[in-house]
């Protein structure tokens, strides 16, 4: 399909919509940007939703972090002896890996399926489909919220000073959110399609889980594998957090940073790009 | 494009691929399409090794739900967009709201469209009636100020005033319905396209809705799209017509004309075919109805066919039993049960028995027709339920003054018992 200006016949100039075969829409980004109000308000429906009518809403954005935490404490930490970063409560370590983990996974989760879960829009009206699971990164942020008040109670019972780095957090959670979109958007468009690629999610979350430095220190992987490690994205989303966070003598690992970063922008760029290719027939195949 | 001209498609085509597989399942699993490689790689090394030609992946088939389907609409047109089920007007309007995108040909559109496919699309039962407005206005392309400064009005539309903070899904469907269609009916695009949503809600509320949708067209504002199968909706509020038939434009004109041609070309309404041997003496083999317009145009008929199949020479009668689409039984048509004259003689072998009705005779609506086949006023022979559909299409429009206000109310005329006249005022 593409977008086109025409100059009219008459005296006014106005678009001209011009709808054809195997086009790509040369506006894009800007017919996107049209529908901004519209991802407004279908984010502030997931929102709405969420916490509306359910007693647990909030309390499960705060318990299960709160379980995970303790228990990650009680396995890395007491009995497997793991030291945290530069003497930071080992609780506060883990939950600063943990907020940006669950913002990945639950952005990944909530986006998979969001297309085929709002079917009913997809087949009914247009509008640029990347919104629907774009919508699903704000519910995940209000999560990440809540979280976040979490962690900064979680530091005040420890007495911990954070550096002035904390004022980068966002962009690291800005970077988190990308870091998830690109992956997300690949299997949301392939979910549409095949629809057992919903059980794959589950798996990836569990197994990322332990794959990345969550529950211990990325300081703790033998030196010559850090720079490969950090191939997995979330290694360096997890790192900056916790440079962030943690600050003092807490170093950032730049090799295997820049290469996060560039697995990342490389992800994004393979997500969108074939979200673009597929969302066409999204209304053909639901 | 000419300055007024606002939708212009060009050979418009819409191919789907209905495989086998596709059939079966709803959706793809790649399990299945994993299977379906290793049987396609197994299915070729065989035939490989016996020397044959490799056959060609699965077996699946093009379907062209629109073909070479092109027409213009020019501002302020009305045009209503008529055909058969699956005769490609939901996929038109689906190629127009850019939801699916056209496989051959082209459409340009200068203008804002809306497209209303459905009511109350992406209305959500926690939210309130409130919410939900917003909601749905920003989904069918409402910016938040024009739904803001029209807010009062959609809600006087919908009458749910009361309950417009309790969450819809306390609403009945009747007021779901009413609150959706006013989020609809307070669009202000340049063009708006309408699919067959004027099919639900009560006639109460329906009249309200075609009435403001005719406010809309008599202003010539606003250019409308409009797919229906209320014939006469479309004849009396559109300008223009288009017939779609199998995917191809059959006839584009004056709206009544379309419709007349629709009419006549949709004249099988309905057949019936025995898949079973004949047991009985006499059996229903096969039965269809045609509108029969060829006679008299003026005088349309309901033309009923019959094949029946008799083990010998033979008498019978058969009986019509008319029921409306609710099952509630309308009327009877018998045929040599009641009058010894009537009785129809069969040779031995299949026998086509015609049976003409004036379509005037029934009131305007859907209905079933049971067929029966027996030995009059001793034994049925066969007994066929339900066995053909008609649609008698009134066409009647009440504005008309001309006196053919009986067209459409049926054969039924009840006379007065008694009238008697008070003048109130002296």
């Amino acid at each position: 399909m593409r977008l086109d200006e025409e100059q009219f016949d008459g005296a006014s100039k106005q678009h001209v919509l011009v709808l054809e075969a195997g086009r790509a829409e040369r506006h894009y980004w800007r017919d996107l940007w049209a529908y901004r109000e519209l991802f407004a308000i279908l984010a502030w429906r997931d929102v709405a939703v969420r916490y509306k009518q359910t007693v647990i809403g909030v309390a499960w954005a705060i318990v299960r972090p709160f379980i995970t935490m303790v228990i990650f404490t009680i396995v890395f930490s007491r009995l497997a002896g793991l030291p945290s970063e530069s003497g930071a409560p080992y609780p506060v370590m883990v939950l600063a890996g943990m907020l940006p983990w669950f913002l990945f996974s639950s952005i990944l989760t909530e986006a998979s399926s969001s297309i085929v879960g709002n079917s009913n829009l997809i087949g009914k009206v247009y509008f640029p489909r990347i919104i629907i699971p774009a919508t699903s990164a704000v519910t995940a942020l209000v999560d990440f919220g809540i979280n976040f008040v979490m962690l900064a109670l979680l530091m005040a019972w420890y007495a911990f000073v954070p550096s002035w780095r904390l004022l980068l957090l966002p962009g690291f959670v800005i970077l988190a959110v990308l870091a998830s979109l690109g992956p997300a958007l690949f299997i949301t468009a392939l979910n549409v399609k095949y629809r057992d690629f919903r059980y794959i999610i589950p798996f990836i979350v569990q197994f990322g889980l332990y794959v990345s430095p969550v529950g211990f220190s990325s300081t703790v992987v033998p030196e010559r594998w850090r720079f490969w490690y950090s191939l997995n994205p979330i290694v360096g989303v997890i790192d900056g957090f916790r440079w962030c966070v943690i600050g003092g003598e807490s170093a950032l690992y730049l090799p295997g940073f820049l290469l996060s970063l560039g697995v990342v922008a490389l992800l994004l760029w393979i997500g969108v790009a074939y979200f673009r290719r597929t969302e066409r027939s999204f209304a053909d195949l639901i | 494009m000419a300055g007024d001209v606002m939708i212009r498609a060009e050979g418009l085509g819409k191919k789907y691929v209905i495989g086998h597989e596709t059939e079966r399942e709803r959706y793809t699993a790649l399990r299945d399409v994993a299977a379906r490689m290793a049987r396609n790689v197994w299915k070729r090394a065989v035939d490989a090794a016996r020397g044959r030609a490799i056959a060609r992946g699965e077996a699946t088939e093009e379907f062209w739900a629109l073909k070479d389907v092109s027409f213009e609409v020019k501002r302020g047109e009305v045009l209503g967009i008529i055909g058969r089920n699956g005769a490609g007007k939901s996929t038109l309007l689906k190629i127009l709201s850019r939801i699916t995108e056209p496989t051959a040909g082209r459409v340009s559109i200068a203008g804002r469209v809306a497209s209303l496919l459905e009511v109350g699309t992406g209305f959500h039962p926690e939210l309130t009636g409130r919410e939900n407005i917003y909601l749905n206005g920003a989904i069918l392309g409402m910016s938040r100020s024009a739904i803001r400064r029209k807010f009062d009005e959609i809600v006087d539309f919908s009458g749910v005033e009361k309950f417009i903070d309790t969450p819809v899904k306390r609403y009945s469907s009747g007021m779901q319905v009413r609150l959706a269609f006013a989020v609809a009916a307070h669009l202000e695009p340049e063009i708006l396209v309408i699919d067959e949503v004027l099919a639900v809600g009560d006639a109460e509320f329906q009249k309200k809705c075609l009435g403001k949708l005719g406010e809309v067209a008599a202003l010539g504002a606003r250019t409308v799209l409009f797919v229906s199968h209320n014939l006469s909706a479309v004849g009396s509020l559109c300008k223009s017509g288009l017939l779609l038939d199998r995917g191809e434009v059959l006839c584009a004109d004056e709206a009544r004309k379309v419709v007349a041609r629709y009419v006549q070309s949709n004249n099988t309404l309905s057949r019936y075919e025995r898949n079973k041997p004949a047991l009985s003496e006499a059996t229903l083999m096969s039965a269809n109805v045609v509108y029969d317009l060829h006679q008299s145009p003026d005088a349309p008929q309901i033309l009923l066919s019959l094949s029946i199949q008799a083990k010998r020479d033979m008498e019978i009668s058969i009986g019509i039993r008319v029921k409306d689409n609710f099952g509630a039984p309308v009327g009877y048509i018998p045929i040599g049960a009641l009058n010894q004259n009537e009785v129809i003689k069969l040779s031995r072998g299949i026998n086509r028995v015609e049976i003409k009705n004036p379509a005037r005779d029934f009131a305007s609506g859907s209905y079933l027709l049971s067929v029966d086949v027996a030995l009059p006023n001793v034994v049925y022979y066969d007994r066929v339920e339900d066995c053909l559909a008609i649609d008698i299409d009134g066409l009647s429009d009440t504005r008309l003054k001309a006196l053919d206000q009986a067209w459409g109310w049926g054969s039924i005329v009840l006379p007065p018992s008694n009238v008697s006249v008070t003048p109130i005022r002296m």
